[in-house]
């Protein structure tokens, strides 16, 4: 890498990074994206907006989170890690951070309504959570299956007030979800804001939510400072579509720590994807020979996503962050270590980012590193599911 | 001017509004039937869809149809290989999305498409903005690529699009995915701001469910597109005299 190359910057005119990203999405859409780019760049510079969107995520979020030295686990692996606890924010995981500046950005644009794709259900329950806060009508698409997966979670969207309507096109999981949640927008721009929960999408998404995320890095890199940790050596986060790695690699990008993304195995689009075009992106894509997109399988529903953010398919191939992988086997364990150890019950996801740091620690991480592990989630919504496997005894 | 163009122009010229059914390759073994019962019906081309596991801008319909084309195992190469060699004596243009051209490669799908005598692709996932990739590819096999106009799409980006689109201009009906629709939508509006940027021919699709939409199209556009009504039927069971039959019902209310 050029030693002058500044990372995680802003995308150029067509939201390219490098050669990923972009906008391919029908044209009843792009009046809106090119309406969303203009209200972002305005809004991410009006210093009224930004203090009203900081001041949300302190007072409703909980930020700032905390950073966690996890002594016992550092203990047991030879290495000094260090949690941002983003499983302490409001709703459970860092997804808040995106739908506090989306949902305020629909108000500004003069919308009434947001719409959202959900997985597990845990984007879908943060954007109830923020479109309930500014009563803003609220919409989520799930897909069928993952429905009937997280019930509990459907609930708590009702609850909030949003209705959730279970998607029956194509594998019914995750990326029909995002299919019709496009869908539903064509027909209803006029009022309403797709509330996209990734980094993904069409231009301005990827580079919106990065920055609605990097509260994330930007924090853990002044805690870091004041407990004179300083730049770790690693910063190690799960990704699926990639928002919470996006928001904690951008406080590290310009540094020496080396950035490591952790994919699921059976979702892995750096791993085992192709350049391809999806949801009005061109990024990494799992696909079969024909271009026709492939189903991802892992343990955890948000990781359970064919693609990956176009910015770090753009990291991947510029070398500054590495994409790893882990199989569903290890999660588990990797769950209940940290739980034992810890006393933090990770959500599925994040445990992904676990499992990498225990199956490495030695090996390809020397003994003796510093490690910032970004905890995106808690585990709370995963408990049932976890305990289904652990009796069937798998 | 490529070949689809001149073709729809001298159409044109003759007095004719066109009729262009829409229908998904390899939804059934007799996809071509349909094709050719189209044509017999009055059909001055036909638009054929390839099929892509994630259609963002289809309705319930056309989904269907692409799902059950793809377990039937269609491909780029075998939905070419069945038209190559076919002789409708009308144009034919491909439906996809971009990624399935994305992935075979640009400039061999625009030769595939080329060779197996299809005159046109639509790519509702293309901008113009991520175009010049494909149109490239495209212009030296002679295939025409058609952009989409939209009812939200502003005055100067009309004028954009009308210029980049080759062989004629689709003017969506409505702000809606393919699919029924009980009326005309913002069509006679999006065709006026069409006509305004460019004299291409100017095709209304998006909703045209039945004959006499069709003719109320037709009083402002040069041509209709007509897509979910008909792979409905097929999706039923019709047979091609059935097609036949439906297509012929468009084409009296067109002439």
């Amino acid at each position: 890498m050029a030693e002058d190359t500044v990372y995680m910057s802003t995308p150029d005119e067509f939201g390219r990074f490098g050669e990923f990203g972009g906008r391919f999405v029908p044209e009843a859409l792009m009046p809106a994206c090119l309406e969303l780019e203009d209200a972002f760049l305005d809004a991410w510079s009006d210093r009224e907006f930004l203090a009203e969107y900081r001041s949300v995520l302190a007072d409703f979020a909980g930020r700032p989170t905390p950073i966690t030295p996890l002594a016992r686990l550092s203990e047991r692996l030879g290495i000094s890690v260090y949690a941002k606890r983003e499983d302490l924010a409001h709703t459970g995981s860092h997804k808040i951070n995106n739908v506090v500046g989306q949902t305020l950005l629909t108000v500004r644009m003069g919308k009434s309504r947001v719409i959202a794709e959900t997985g597990a259900g845990q984007h879908g329950v943060a954007t109830a959570t923020a479109a309930a806060r500014l009563g803003l009508a609220c919409t989520i698409f799930m897909g069928e299956v993952d429905t009937k997966r997280q019930e509990l979670n459907v609930f708590r969207m009702e609850l909030l007030g949003a209705t959730v309507v279970p998607v029956t096109s194509g594998s019914r999981t995750l990326k029909d979800a995002v299919n019709e949640a496009m869908r539903e927008w064509v027909t209803c721009v006029e009022d309403t804001h797709y509330c996209l929960g990734s980094v993904m999408g069409p231009h301005p998404f990827p580079w919106m939510v990065r920055e609605m995320q990097s509260i994330i890095g930007h924090e853990a890199a002044r805690q870091l400072r004041d407990v004179r940790v300083g730049t770790p050596d690693y910063v190690v986060a799960c990704v699926g579509g990639g928002s919470n790695a996006a928001g904690v690699f951008a406080g590290f990008a310009n540094s020496s720590a080396q950035l490591i993304g952790v994919e699921a195995a059976g979702g892995a689009a750096v791993g085992h994807g192709s350049p391809g075009v999806l949801h009005g992106m061109r990024s990494l894509i799992m696909q079969d020979e024909f271009g026709q997109i492939e189903e991802a399988h892992s343990i955890s529903a948000g990781l359970d996503y064919p693609g990956i953010g176009p910015e770090h398919a753009h990291l991947a191939a510029s070398g500054r962050a590495r994409y790893v992988e882990v199989g569903d086997e290890v999660i588990i364990d990797a769950l209940r270590t940290l739980s034992e150890l810890e006393g933090i019950i990770p959500a599925l996801e994040s445990a992904h980012a676990v499992a990498w740091l225990i199956r490495e620690a030695g090996r390809e991480i020397p003994l003796g590193s510093t490690v910032l592990l970004n905890m995106s989630g808690r585990g709370d919504k995963d408990v049932a599911q976890v305990l289904s496997i652990l009796r069937s005894g798998s | 001017m490529k070949s689809l163009e001149r073709h729809l122009r001298a159409l044109r010229e003759t007095g004719v509004k066109a009729l262009v059914p829409y229908f998904m390759a390899g939804v059934t073994t007799d996809w071509v039937r349909h094709v050719e019962a189209a044509i017999a019906g009055g059909a001055n081309a036909v638009e054929i869809g390839v099929p892509f596991s994630d259609p963002m801008m289809d309705g319930i319909v056309i989904q269907e149809a692409g799902l059950r084309s793809l377990a039937n195992g269609t491909t780029l190469d075998s939905l070419c290989a069945e038209v190559a060699g076919l002789a409708l004596g009308v144009p034919l243009i491909a439906m996809s999305y971009y990624n399935v051209f994305h992935h075979y490669g640009l400039a061999a799908s625009a030769r595939r498409l080329a060779d197996s005598g299809i005159d046109g692709a639509i790519v509702p996932d293309l901008s113009p903005e991520e175009a010049e990739p494909w149109r490239d590819a495209c212009h030296s096999v002679d295939v025409a690529t058609v952009f989409l106009v939209a009812p939200s799409t502003p005055s100067e980006r009309v004028t954009r699009i009308a210029t980049m689109s080759e062989g004629f201009v689709y003017a969506s009906a409505r702000m809606a995915v393919t699919g029924r629709a009980s009326d005309l939508g913002a069509a006679p509006r999006v065709v006026a701001a069409v006509r305004e940027a460019t004299d291409l021919p100017t095709f209304v699709g998006i909703g045209i469910t039945t004959p006499e939409q069709a003719r109320e199209a037709a009083q402002v556009a040069d041509g209709v597109i007509v897509g979910s009504a008909l792979v409905r039927t097929i999706l039923d069971g019709a047979s091609p005299a059935d097609t036949e039959a439906l297509v012929n019902s468009f084409r009296r209310a067109l002439d």
